[in-house]
């Protein structure tokens, strides 16, 4: 077996999205000596591709807004299963994290004084998004990126952790191979910050890209870490469904943002049918008011497909089930008709929305400002993910931090939109800083050797196997074979015997997985990096499944035909995943901790 | 359903060759599909580089029947399929494997490149004031996804190698997104002359005909940049009046 030199940090953050940036950037400011690993290229992950923006209570558009009106929304949103100190860490840090990016460069539109602008979004009451037309995640990625690459902070690209390496309880370093070349790495650090992403890549719709194999999920899971929430998977009610090969597609929010509307095969603006008494007393009750909101108007209150992502996704699947959808199984999502409304409307769309306008011109010959588009919902984000703790993100691992979507506890049981953007510029700051105050606190601890060779060795066995011998499997298959089976068995409305099965069902893809086989050999091969993700898909696959089996209610994303309604007691609970001293999956729920009385006097002000 | 030929580029920098694949083709679908199929039904260890599948990201850039572009947003049905489509890589940086090439020069040549430097804010919050028309031209550079096509298909890079004196469109634009920010205080017309050599641009505006982003690199970026230096170097009147100050 070869000796890895382990390459040495005081910190080492996985994952270059927006949190991951954000925190190595907060922990090389700290004076920590910072290590930067992502699978791809830097400026490629996931945060790129978020199009809609950042929420912040910036108050540039409309002086009612403020942090408590944020962290009310945020509560209600998320079904009050929040963390509710993060909630208002969150809210109160917001505006300054996007200020901060202003000063680092970023060019967000801008209102008519010259300040920052700020849109409508679903959830929140009032314009709360700093965006860049619809493609906000864009410019906050270079940036960041940008202002990154000028600090002292070694980035190794295409390079992906399989393992973390622990002493005693402590973890200490991280066990990772570069994907261009095939060689192993080994990282020894006092700290290492968890920045990886969410879970789409088990499910078959999904707008998220290959990335998305919730590896930080499974890395801190393994490493002895708590998840919880796993079952608030939520699905974007607007993902584009037509051609199929771009089925899934984010289509954003955005876009009802800017007076797009949502309509069934009979014309009908379904959403004004079902509105939820939560929000009862803030939604428009009629089309004219609805548009009079996005336009601005103060009076006005907002139109109904302004309302949270779970319930407009749910409202559309029933559209669809009940025969009233588009052709292709979806339902239609208009902007072009704003254009009886606005003088220069196509002119606006390609505007406020050009790469929509691009994306349906180019995959779909659809042109928006013309005809409307068909939508239905995808896979998009998941609210659960390791634990952490509300000020320092630290997991329940000493030295192991989190941010971003693997950490859960911001979005409790849905997530608002915008909300992603502004967590990982709050939460990715707070673990930097956190994790190289760890850093300055301890020493480096004992990588084992036993250990490295184990996981090398592990690595190779698809190798050994030989792709010509009886019975082995192709990695891509059981990875299809996966999505298919989450996507109709834990999918947006669940029961008991399709996740009973979905369970059973991951257990003998499990075993499949122990016969993948691989051809070539390591250099650039995805055929072997697909098959290293196996083990982190069906391990937070059945975390999701059974986390989704024990909450027995509907709640937020979380919809089960079995269990239609709420069920109170479970609202005041959290479900937890964790490995147990057998290795197996272990599933209990824990107590939510009160609400402290300064702000449920704030939510209750608010409601 | 139809099958379509693909002639997909494998091997590494020692060696390769074009291999032909058959694939099934359904409607809407884009070339990096049938890459993906050919990779997970025929070719598992086939190197190919994507994220966002959604010409957001840059980086499934190729060279598709001899034209650069994005893999993931080039429809089939507006490809001939009559006879193979080539598909190899990026032909001006170094390969690594099939259609995947090295292209870490231009994360080196972006850390070379004078950062952002803002002037002292406007508002005590440590905000700015700056209006819409201000920005505009800043926003056009700043939509661009780092694909590198534009690196790909230019002269000086891809027939001259000069990746030690030029530093090519992409990071021209992003020296003109720097140098046009309107919050920007930092001087980097004498580094656009000296180091990073935009003379040898002579404007023939293959970057802007290749961008997947349709920004006018040539006319909004280089040409103003251009202008730039002339100004500072070239104005006979300037000259003089160095002359005097020294």
């Amino acid at each position: 077996m070869i000796e890895h030199q382990p390459i040495q940090y005081d910190v080492l953050v996985i994952g270059a999205g927006g949190a991951g940036l954000r925190a190595a950037i907060e922990a090389q400011a700290m004076g920590a000596s910072v290590g930067l690993v992502c699978k791809s290229l830097l400026g490629k992950a996931h945060t790129v591709m978020a199009e809609g923006g950042v929420a912040a209570a910036l108050s540039n558009v409309d002086d009612r807004d403020n942090w408590e009106v944020h962290f009310a929304d945020t509560m209600r949103g998320g079904q009050y299963l929040n963390n509710c100190r993060m909630a208002e860490l969150h809210a109160k840090e917001a505006p300054a994290r996007v200020r901060e990016l202003e000063a680092w460069g970023a060019v967000f539109d801008r209102s008519p004084d010259g300040r920052i602008l700020q849109r409508n979004f679903g959830g929140h009451a009032y314009p709360r998004l700093a965006h860049v037309g619809d493609r906000t995640g864009l410019e906050m990625i270079r940036t960041l990126q940008d202002h990154a690459i000028h600090q002292d902070i070694d980035v190794h690209m295409e390079c992906a952790v399989i393992e973390l390496l622990t002493d005693g309880e402590r973890v200490v370093g991280a066990f990772a191979f570069d994907r261009d070349r095939g060689t192993f790495k080994v990282f020894r650090t006092k700290a290492v910050v968890l920045a990886t992403g969410g879970i789409g890549k088990a499910y078959r719709i999904t707008s998220n890209s290959w990335e998305y194999t919730g590896d930080g999920h499974a890395l801190a899971y393994r490493a002895g870490a708590a998840l919880i929430d796993m079952e608030f998977v939520q699905f974007h009610p607007t993902g584009m469904v037509w051609p199929p090969s771009v089925a899934g597609i984010l289509v954003t929010e955005g876009v009802r943002g800017e007076g797009g509307v949502l309509r069934n095969s009979l014309g009908e603006r379904f959403m004004f049918g079902d509105i939820p008494p939560a929000y009862r007393n803030q939604t428009a009750d009629n089309e004219e008011e609805g548009w009079r909101y996005t336009q601005g108007d103060k009076d006005a209150r907002r139109p109904p497909e302004l309302l949270t992502r779970d319930h407009v996704a749910r409202c559309i699947v029933r559209e669809v089930k009940e025969g009233r959808g588009s052709p292709h199984g979806g339902v239609f999502l208009d902007i072009a008709w704003i254009k009886e409304k606005l003088p220069g409307a196509a002119e606006h769309i390609k505007r406020k929305l050009p790469s929509m306008y691009h994306q349906f011109k180019e995959l779909a010959d659809i042109d928006i400002t013309e005809e409307p588009m068909e939508v239905g919902p995808t896979t998009h984000y998941v609210m659960g993910g390791v634990r952490v703790d509300a000020y320092s993100q630290m997991t329940d691992v000493p030295g192991l931090f989190a941010a971003g979507e693997c950490a859960a506890g911001l979005h409790g049981a849905n997530r608002l939109g915008g909300n992603s953007l502004s967590d990982l510029l709050v939460f990715g700051k707070r673990a930097g800083e956190y994790a190289a105050r760890f850093a300055q606190e301890n020493s480096s601890g004992e990588i084992s050797r036993d250990h490295t060779a184990r996981v090398a060795r592990a690595a190779l066995e698809a190798f050994d196997r030989g792709f010509d011998t009886g019975g082995a499997e192709n990695p891509f298959e059981i990875q299809q074979d996966l999505q298919k089976m989450m996507q109709d068995q834990v999918g947006i409305v669940r029961n008991e015997d399709d996740m009973q099965a979905a369970v059973e069902g991951i257990g003998r893809l499990r075993e499949r997985a122990e016969r993948v086989a691989v051809s070539g050999n390591r250099e650039y091969n995805p055929g072997w990096h697909t098959a290293l993700d196996l083990r982190n898909l069906l391990t937070y696959s059945e975390a999701i499944a059974r986390a989704a089996l024990a909450r027995k209610e509907s709640r937020g994303a979380h919809t089960r035909l079995d269990y239609p309604d709420k069920d109170e007691k479970l609202g005041k609970l959290s479900v937890v995943i964790r490995k147990n001293s057998d290795g197996d999956l272990e599933v209990s729920s824990e107590p939510i901790p009160d609400i402290p009385e300064e702000l449920q006097r704030i939510i209750d002000a608010k409601k | 359903m139809p099958t379509a030929t693909f002639r997909i580029w494998r091997g590494n920098a020692a060696s390769g060759s074009f291999q032909d694949y058959d694939c099934e083709i359904s409607e809407g679908m884009v070339v990096l599909d049938a890459v993906h199929k050919i990779q997970a039904e025929q070719a598992n260890d086939l190197a190919v580089r994507w994220n966002c599948k959604a010409g957001k990201c840059g980086s499934c850039s190729a060279e598709i029947n001899g034209s650069p572009r994005l893999m993931c947003m080039a429809r089939l049905s507006d490809v001939p399929l009559d006879k193979p489509v080539t598909i190899e890589p990026m032909q001006t940086f170094p390969l690594v494997k099939d259609l995947v090439c090295d292209v870490s020069w231009n994360f080196e040549v972006k850390k070379q490149l004078k950062p952002f430097a803002p002037r002292p804010p406007d508002a005590e919050d440590g905000s700015w004031r700056v209006l819409q028309r201000d920005v505009d031209r800043v926003q056009e550079f700043r939509k661009c996804i780092e694909c590198f096509l534009c690196q790909d298909v230019c002269h000086v890079l891809r027939e001259h190698h000069f990746h030690d004196r030029f530093i090519g469109p992409r990071f021209l634009v992003h020296a003109a997104a720097l140098e046009m920010h309107p919050l920007d205080s930092e001087d980097r017309v004498g580094q656009l002359r000296e180091t990073d050599g935009i003379g040898y641009c002579n404007i023939t505006k293959c970057c802007t005909n290749v961008c997947p982003e349709h920004i006018t690199i040539t006319d909004n970026a280089i040409i103003p940049l251009k202008e730039r230096v002339v100004d500072e170097f070239y104005d006979p009147l300037r000259k003089i009046f160095r002359v005097f100050q020294k």
